[in-house]
């Protein structure tokens, strides 16, 4: 059973939204070469905390820090790490969780430090315009797979690929809530989107294969053969026209560039 | 965050090899399915025979199709 949201508690996850738009946009103005994993982890938990937030992952089923920084071949889940320094031609992914006034917003975005390398361009293009179209088509009436399968065959046809074992999923008063929202599968499927779903949509997109191996820490996920793979998420809520996106910035795109 | 995948795996048994590597199987409760081989078994180049006891990873999508995780 899928909770729809009333009008109050999307008022709340809209103010969770727009702390974690903020927070996302200043650590895309801060994040240099040089600087370690960690100490973008701090300056996120600060900046939340600032404006009335909570750093939703620590904690969450044990994962260590605020944040996860994820780079290069680095899927998800990394674990911010003062021995981690990122480096010029690196893709960061940066996965920010807020809750605030007990309900959740989520979003990710991936970016690239100093001059990256034109497939890593190509690569950062093709997640952002997937989470894009998979955001599109978030409205009432469709059918849940519907995102999914805009997303897959995007990053299909530019012949990438979409991680499999991990998904979006719903989100509201938790983190992750009820339906999963895989990045792949046929259109048509699965329940149908009503007004007041909420739903964190997240393809992560490899350059090379869809299999990733989590490593012994627990959490870390990387892709199989070391190539590399990007991570963009909104958190959206379906309306019966465009959807609204929390985590937009009001007025702006999250997903902006940094140079 | 990105969540986990739920995988639905299921036990049966082998009923029809088909051409391409795919197979009709029966799972324990009596529904019949169409299985590929997953690549772990396929780069161990393990057999899979009619009569053999497999394990099947279902699709959420469409509960008539699988993949053949391991043989049992």
């Amino acid at each position: 059973m899928i909770k729809r949201k009333t009008a109050r508690e999307i008022d709340i996850m809209f103010s969770a939204g727009q702390i974690l738009a903020k927070t996302l946009k200043y650590l895309q103005e801060i994040i240099t070469q040089g600087m370690s994993t960690l100490d973008l982890d701090r300056e996120a938990a600060e900046f939340i905390k600032k404006l009335g937030g909570r750093p939703a992952f620590k904690g969450y089923n044990g994962f260590p820090g605020n944040i996860c920084v994820s780079i290069n071949e680095q899927v998800i889940h990394g674990i911010p790490k003062r021995s981690v320094k990122i480096k010029d031609g690196d893709i960061v992914s940066l996965d920010v969780g807020v809750e605030y006034n007990g309900y959740y917003a989520d979003a990710a975005v991936t970016v690239p430090v100093g001059r990256i390398a034109p497939e890593l361009e190509e690569l950062l293009k093709v997640g952002r315009q997937a989470l894009e179209l998979g955001i599109s088509k978030a409205r009432a009436g469709n059918h849940l797979s519907d995102i999914s399968n805009a997303i897959e065959s995007y990053v299909l046809a530019h012949n990438m690929e979409v991680v499999r074992s991990f998904v979006g999923h719903g989100i509201g008063k938790r983190l992750h809530e009820e339906p999963q929202v895989p990045n792949f599968g046929p259109p048509g499927e699965g329940p149908i989107l009503e007004a007041g779903f909420a739903l964190a949509i997240e393809p992560m997109v490899n350059l090379g294969t869809s299999e990733v191996v989590i490593l012994n820490d627990g959490w870390t996920t990387v892709t199989k053969d070391g190539r590399p793979s990007c991570h963009f998420e909104h958190t959206v809520i379906v309306q019966e026209g465009e959807p609204l996106v929390t985590t937009r910035l009001n007025g702006e795109n999250l997903i902006y560039s940094n140079n | 965050m990105p969540e986990k995948k739920d995988v639905i795996e299921v036990e049966g048994r082998v009923v029809e090899a088909l051409p391409n590597a795919m197979f009709r199987v029966e799972l324990d409760n009596g529904y019949r399915v169409l299985a590929h081989i997953s690549g772990k078994i396929r780069l161990n180049f393990i057999r899979i025979l009619p009569g053999d006891r497999v394990k099947v990873e279902l699709s959420p999508y469409d509960l008539t199709r699988g993949r053949i995780v391991r043989r049992l």
